[in-house]
């Protein structure tokens, strides 16, 4: 391993309008190094990235390559290099098959690409089949695709933005043997991530970011979680709090033998599905999203409609070819997973969104809209929940998704609903603000609800939840008490065991 | 010449305009955009050809110069919509509209002038079968030419990683940005490709089909191209398809109004666009229960 950095950038800084996203940001990678970006989300993680792929040009501060200071004015650039990226969104085109996609950057015949797609995939253990159609594939044989696809390309520097966020247990650790393979090879990977674990596990040294700025550049397996946590967010980890456990109640909801056709092509049939919910109670969905998350949400909140009344029961009645009005009517609230356009109206004001599933705390006087309840309603919610925005009269769209999150689920926890569904209930949400809004589910908990949660987060399921089912290629596997259960086993029904 | 004959022979002429002008779009939308500007694009090629010929008598010039207006005419609307990023629909519409207008200034002087056609010639040996062969097998060089270039367009698009490109960008802007595509000069050949198609199927309804310059000769056919790249379910193949079958409609309005069918002509008239209704409404049908 030689000394001088393959990469390195001084005082590289980048404003969107009025934000400082990066700010005089250094960074040296050495070749042959594992070297993580630690940062929350909206800590300029993703701007530093897009600043080194060519993607987005930095106002102050040089690019070193190997030494020399360049200037990347598009990916291309950046690819001409040796710098390859893996993006967290993958980059790959459903309709067209592997090859496809991985002609659309590299040079060369199909069929010496699907010869050499094969090869890396034995040497690197990144094993996929170079014609199969992206959209069949799981996520992380994706994954895989966008990581031959560079590697096609000799990288000195591969760059891997929250590569485990998608993957279950058992895939991550693929990965980074994957990674370390690399590593003796001599390339060197820019590895993104807020999971501090998995940094200190595979990880030579760490740059942590916080609001923007470079705050500290350690080695990641010298100092524990909790020493990164603190440089990552700033402040003390916050705490959970006891949560009481409860006696679980009556069953307040219960699916049982629901099956349902895809509606599209890209969809999932969901096959047989069985849960039983009770009040006082969190139950846990894991699974990797595309598995049939969208549609399992879709049916319990009545949006889509199943076929036989009685295959989804809320608190003692037929619901299952009820809208979401009638559900909601009973006493059931839900949180989607899609922020804008299903959880609050973007052109809308928070006020006006509190108004569309809070009218029935006295909002309308023979359907006119009393706006003094309706204002005091939002502002109640803005202020414990803590949603960082003007006032009511916001506009819905114009706010940050993690602040987002906050309002709809303040909103409709403020509904004191009996049986509650949340759908990544963190997703883009700080650690912070992460944290507050588990406890409020916990809290709910301990008064009596019911609570179902569908995350693709394993660790967010365990802290909060009692069981936990896994839903895979549409089937839900049996229920995981989560006390007599590991993060491993888990995996293993993510990755398809079955029942 | 009996019925049939009639229909052989004119439908690829009356398809042409149709079928250059949806070709063109389908390029369009296979990267992602829609160009509405279709009918005003046609209308200047239409003008702008009828007058070229009319001075130079050359046909070749007509359609040269068309295509460039055509082309010019479509890269105003990718200006606004990829570089200035306003609304597509109403750039497109505001093209379409300035199109129309531009035709009717330029052509002022040209109305009720005549020009000469193009010859026809037959394919060697298909032109001597007998009963369909003189009559669908002697066309006019456009025609031959449209057809070759019909099947070169079906290669590229899925056989080249020029098509590749094509269908990537339009599937997934953003990923094809990310790996390091031009996407916004990809689409900006792609919209002057299909404003100069649209030039070509304008020159060839203004100069070949009928070989005179009238305000409002177009009548619509940019929007029947519009709706056959739907029809076609963006392929190729089935766009061709589409305009044909559109030529035979169109036609066979004609035919059984010679031969005397009693059914007013305006619902003969209206044919053509009742099939494309119940030809939509058969697609989508088809597509939700493969699903």
């Amino acid at each position: 391993m030689s000394d001088q950095p393959i990469l390195n950038l001084t005082g590289v800084s980048k404003r969107y309008g009025t934000v400082q996203a990066n700010k005089a940001i250094d960074l040296s990678v050495k070749p042959g190094s594992i070297h993580a970006v630690l940062g929350e989300n909206g800590a300029g993680k993703s701007t530093l990235m897009k600043l080194i792929y060519g993607v987005e040009h930095p106002d102050e501060g040089i690019i070193y390559w190997n030494g020399e200071p360049v200037h990347l004015s598009r990916p291309s650039d950046a690819q001409a290099l040796g710098i390859g990226m893996v993006f967290q969104h993958f980059s790959l085109f459903e309709t067209l098959n592997v090859v496809q996609n991985v002609s659309l950057m590299v040079p060369g015949k199909t069929v010496d690409l699907a010869r050499k797609i094969n090869e890396l995939g034995e040497r690197f253990g990144l094993t996929v089949d170079p014609n199969a159609m992206v959209h069949t594939l799981s996520v992380g044989e994706r994954q895989r695709v966008e990581i031959i696809r560079c590697l096609l390309l000799n990288p000195k520097l591969l760059i891997l933005d929250e590569p485990t966020s998608v993957l279950p247990p058992q895939s991550v650790k693929l990965l980074f043997e994957t990674l370390r393979k690399l590593q003796v090879d001599g390339t060197a990977i820019l590895f993104i991530s807020h999971k501090l674990e998995e940094i200190r596990e595979l990880c030579d040294e760490a740059t942590v970011l916080r609001g923007g700025e470079v705050t500290g550049l350690v080695d990641p397996r010298e100092h524990d979680a909790l020493a990164l946590a603190q440089m990552m967010i700033g402040r003390e980890m916050p705490h959970l709090g006891v949560s009481t456990s409860v006696v679980p109640g009556e069953t307040q909801l219960r699916i049982s033998n629901l099956s349902h056709p895809r509606a599209t092509r890209f969809g999932t049939t969901l096959e047989n599905i069985n849960l039983d919910l009770r009040a006082g109670q969190i139950i846990g969905i894991a699974g990797i999203s595309g598995n049939g998350q969208q549609e399992l949400a879709a049916l319990i909140s009545g949006e889509i409609r199943a076929h036989q009344p009685d295959m989804i029961v809320i608190k003692k009645q037929d619901v299952g070819c009820l809208g979401p009005m009638q559900r909601r009517e009973l006493g059931f609230a839900f949180v989607p997973e899609e922020r804008l356009g299903r959880g609050a109206v973007p052109e809308m004001s928070l006020a006006d969104n509190s108004l569309l599933t809070a009218h029935q705390k006295g909002m309308l006087w023979r359907g006119i809209i009393k706006r003094k309840v309706e204002k005091t309603f939002t502002r109640r919610c803005i202020e414990q929940f803590d949603v960082r925005t003007p006032g009511p009269d916001a506009e819905a769209g114009a706010m940050s998704g993690g602040n987002l999150q906050k309002f709809i689920l303040g909103r409709e926890i403020m509904l004191s609903p009996d049986v509650m569904l949340v759908s990544q209930p963190t997703w883009g949400v700080d650690v912070g603000a992460a944290t507050a809004i588990r406890r409020r589910l916990l809290e709910m908990r301990s008064q009596g609800a019911a609570i179902l949660v569908i995350s693709e987060e394993l660790e967010e399921l365990f802290e909060i939840c009692d069981v936990l089912h896994v839903l895979h290629e549409g089937r839900l596997s049996k229920a995981l008490p989560v006390a007599e259960t590991t993060a491993e086993k888990v995996g293993t029904f993510m990755l398809g065991a079955k029942v | 010449m009996s019925a049939l004959e009639f229909l052989l022979a004119g439908t690829l002429a009356a398809a042409l305009p149709l079928l250059l002008a949806a070709l063109g779009e389908m390029v369009v939308e296979k990267t992602g955009l829609l160009n509405l500007g279709l009918e005003g694009m046609m209308a200047l090629g239409a003008a702008i050809a009828f007058i070229c010929v009319y001075h130079s008598g050359s046909h070749s010039f007509g359609f040269l110069a068309a295509s460039l207006a055509g082309a010019t005419l479509a890269m105003l609307f990718a200006f606004l919509v990829i570089f200035l990023k306003a609304n597509e629909v109403a750039s497109g519409l505001a093209v379409g509209v300035l199109g129309l207008g531009l035709s009717a200034l330029f052509g002022k002087n040209y109305e009720s002038l005549t020009i000469s056609g193009l010859s026809e010639f037959g394919l060697p040996a298909l032109s001597k079968i007998p009963v369909i062969g003189p009559a669908l097998f002697t066309q006019d060089i456009v025609v031959w030419l449209a057809i070759t270039g019909t099947m070169v367009l079906w290669y590229i698009l899925n056989k080249t990683k020029l098509g590749l490109i094509i269908a990537a960008v339009g599937e997934n802007v953003e990923a094809a940005r990310a790996i390091g595509y031009p996407v916004g000069g990809i689409r900006c050949a792609a919209v002057a490709f299909g404003g100069g198609m649209c030039g070509l199927a304008g020159a060839y309804a203004s100069t070949v089909y009928t070989p005179l310059w009238a305000d409002g000769m177009i009548a619509g056919r940019g929007w029947i191209a519009l709706a056959l790249v739907v029809f076609g379910t963006w392929q190729t193949g089935r766009v061709a398809f589409g305009a044909v079958l559109f030529g035979v409609l169109s036609l066979g309005e004609l035919t059984a109004q010679a031969i005397g069918v009693a059914i007013p002509s305006q619902v003969l008239s209206s044919l053509p666009y009742f099939v494309t209704i119940l030809m939509l409404v058969a697609i989508s049908r088809h597509r939700r229960h493969s699903s």
